[in-house]
């Protein structure tokens, strides 16, 4: 009974290896252009909403295209936290993720009465639902189309109460005097991440992390066998629904403002391609998949007609036209043309994502090992 | 008989007008295996899915040692003890053997519901072992690891077996075990169902194989056309006019 010692201590290994790669962020993406604290918070947060979609879609199978929904109701419940309560970031965090999975029960109980298609529809018209109404009926809690924002006048009791006083402008998100802006900012969201990760861990190596999967395989036999499945697909539909509160709630931590748009379908859809484009139920897919997303989108799209010029400027002058002409639709602007690429590459050739691209690298590169190991045993004999 | 394990009490069905079904009584002892035969569409199938709750009966009931299954679910029967193999093994297919086979152990440990998100699987050695004595007793051991969606046809009807068998049902439906296996692997599977029989459990058995039935029934009803035509021993049974005219003689002639 070796083999689950050493699973254990492989995990371990891997939470380590995990914590590690995520603190130090800031150095190992430097070459890239990317550690900078704006996109590096977005890296985390979407992190964090990526894993959680992962453990709804990677471990049962169902598909939800109604996820932003939660992403905003944390994003506004951290705002109202900090207009009526206080600017620590701590009880935004809590309440944006508790709300968000009380919504998640109410919008799971109904949706999950249908599997598949009616499913993904059901939870996508849910969505869609609470995108129109907050830009509706619902002004007077999200303000509509200028979107939730701090005042000078907001009443932040519990910072009255205590006496913190507001010297110069807008008061700054913060963690008991700890301003969450730049790095401190992007370190209190990496370690949320590395939380929301360890869960995610545990969640899968448990007998209920197993449950799930043997629904994917086959709900019917799970019946038979016993279970009511009903309550399982209910818990990892809340469980997820809180991963997306905490992401949006952490949106407001790093900068206080909630506006509808955060709930539209194409939020949903993008923490689906997310967690496609990183591998569907695998531990760090979905967030290989949101971390290149963002890059993309945050990188590709600040390259311009000037900046191609630079990179192709040691070619000759009407290569160089050429090559910027080449490029120049895939950059700026049309960074979605890159993604749409290579999003059809992947699922195309990799349907297990990027993550399926490693495991496939790390096969041909052992198999070459053992050749070379082989061969050396012919030569020594 | 002594002691009724399973009682289906005068169970009607009809499918958009057709009588699937009607005035079907039967009762199986306990411990006892008890084979259901009859042409297509006799509505062998039907009576199995209201045995386990799959269809609720027009009229009628079934009792398992008088407790009352009509009008559960699933898992409700499930859980009382009642387990079922189907017509084309019903398995995780994504999962490893052992992982297929500890999910059932589980739901006998915990019920229909345990939200235990935070125990390690790998802690969870009672389970494991039952799970691979049930692997082993089918001769699945060898593969431990193995995704069950890459056996064969006959393993992963054993495999199915062992899941069931590792809740230590009191009742065990199959439908048509041997269903589309080839010689060798029904031959495999009677034997391995020879080895279940002395375990003591009550067993019922929905086949078309005579081959089958006549190998390991201890009592048989014939089924035709939604009624029960003829009942007793496998002797009886085969030497029964009726019998001969409506199923055994179309297909012996």
């Amino acid at each position: 009974m070796s083999m689950p010692a050493s699973r254990t201590r492989k995990d371990m290994v891997l939470m380590l290896v995990f914590t590690a790669a995520v603190l130090t962020m800031p150095i190992w993406l430097a070459p890239t252009g990317a550690a900078y604290p704006d996109l590096l918070q977005k890296f985390a947060i979407y992190g964090i909403f990526a894993i959680g979609f992962n453990i709804l879609f990677g471990l049962t199978g169902y598909l939800s295209f109604g996820h932003a929904a939660f992403l905003g109701i944390g994003s506004y419940t951290a705002v109202w936290s900090f207009k009526l309560l206080t600017m620590n970031v701590i009880p935004a965090v809590i309440f944006g993720t508790v709300l968000s999975g009380l919504f998640a029960v109410l919008i799971g109980f109904i949706s999950l009465r249908r599997s598949g298609i009616y499913f993904s529809i059901l939870t996508l018209a849910f969505a869609q639902m609470s995108y129109n109404l907050a830009y509706s009926v619902l002004t007077p809690i999200t303000n509509g189309e200028t979107g939730l924002q701090l005042r000078l006048t907001d009443a932040r009791a519990v910072d009255a109460m205590l006496g913190v006083e507001v010297t110069e402008g807008l008061p700054s998100t913060n963690l008991f005097g700890l301003e969450m802006s730049g790095y401190p900012g992007f370190y209190f969201c990496a370690v949320m991440l590395i939380i929301a990760f360890f869960i995610s861990l545990r969640i899968n190596r448990s007998p209920f992390g197993l449950k799930l999967l043997a629904i994917k395989s086959n709900q019917m036999r799970m019946g038979y066998t016993g279970y009511n499945t009903r309550p399982y697909l209910l818990i990892a539909f809340v469980i997820s629904g809180m991963y997306a509160g905490l992401a949006g709630s952490l949106l407001a931590v790093t900068d206080p403002l909630a506006g509808a748009e955060r709930m539209q379908w194409t939020a949903s859809g993008e923490v689906v391609l997310m967690t496609i484009l990183g591998g569907v139920g695998t531990l760090i897919g979905p967030i290989l998949g949101a971390g290149l997303i963002k890059y993309f989108e945050n990188i590709f799209s600040s390259y311009n007609e000037q900046v191609l010029h630079e990179i192709f400027a040691f070619l000759p002058d009407f290569m160089e036209n050429i090559m910027v002409g080449v490029f120049q639709p895939f950059v700026g602007e049309g960074w979605h043309l890159t993604l749409g690429a290579l999003f059809v590459i992947v699922v195309t050739f990799l349907p297990g994502g990027l993550m399926e691209g490693m495991r496939r690298l790390r096969t041909v590169f052992t198999r070459r090992r053992d050749k070379g190991k082989s061969a050396d045993g012919k030569a020594s004999t | 008989m002594s002691n009724i394990g399973l009682s289906v009490q005068d169970v009607h069905k009809n499918f958009a007008g057709l009588a699937a079904l009607s005035n079907v009584n039967l009762q199986v002892e306990e411990g006892k295996t008890h084979a259901i035969i009859g042409p297509n569409g006799a509505g062998k199938s039907t009576l199995l899915n209201i045995c386990v709750g799959r269809i609720p009966p027009d009229r009628g009931s079934v009792m398992f040692h008088g407790e009352v299954l009509t009008g559960k679910t699933p898992y409700e029967i499930n859980q009382i003890g009642v387990a079922r193999v189907f017509q084309t093994p019903e398995i995780f297919p994504e999962l490893t053997l052992l992982e297929n086979v500890m999910v059932p152990a589980f739901a006998k440990r915990d019920g229909t519901f345990k939200f235990n998100a935070f125990r390690n699987l790998s802690g969870e050695t009672d389970i494991r072992e039952d799970a691979e004595r049930s692997l082993g007793d089918f001769g699945l051991l060898d593969q431990l690891h193995h995704p069950a969606a890459s056996m064969s046809r006959g393993d992963k009807r054993r495999l199915e077996l062992a899941m069931c068998l590792v809740q230590h049902p009191r009742l065990l439906l199959l439908d048509e075990p041997t269903a589309g296996m080839s010689r060798a692997d029904t031959n495999r599977t009677i034997e391995t169902l020879m080895q279940i029989k002395e375990r003591g459990m009550t067993k019922v058995i929905i086949e078309h194989d005579m081959h089958v039935v006549f190998s390991l029934a201890d009592y048989i009803t014939v089924l035709a056309q939604g009624m029960v035509i003829a009942e007793g021993s496998p002797d009886e049974v085969r030497g029964n006019p009726k019998v001969q005219e409506a199923y055994l003689g179309g297909a012996h002639t």
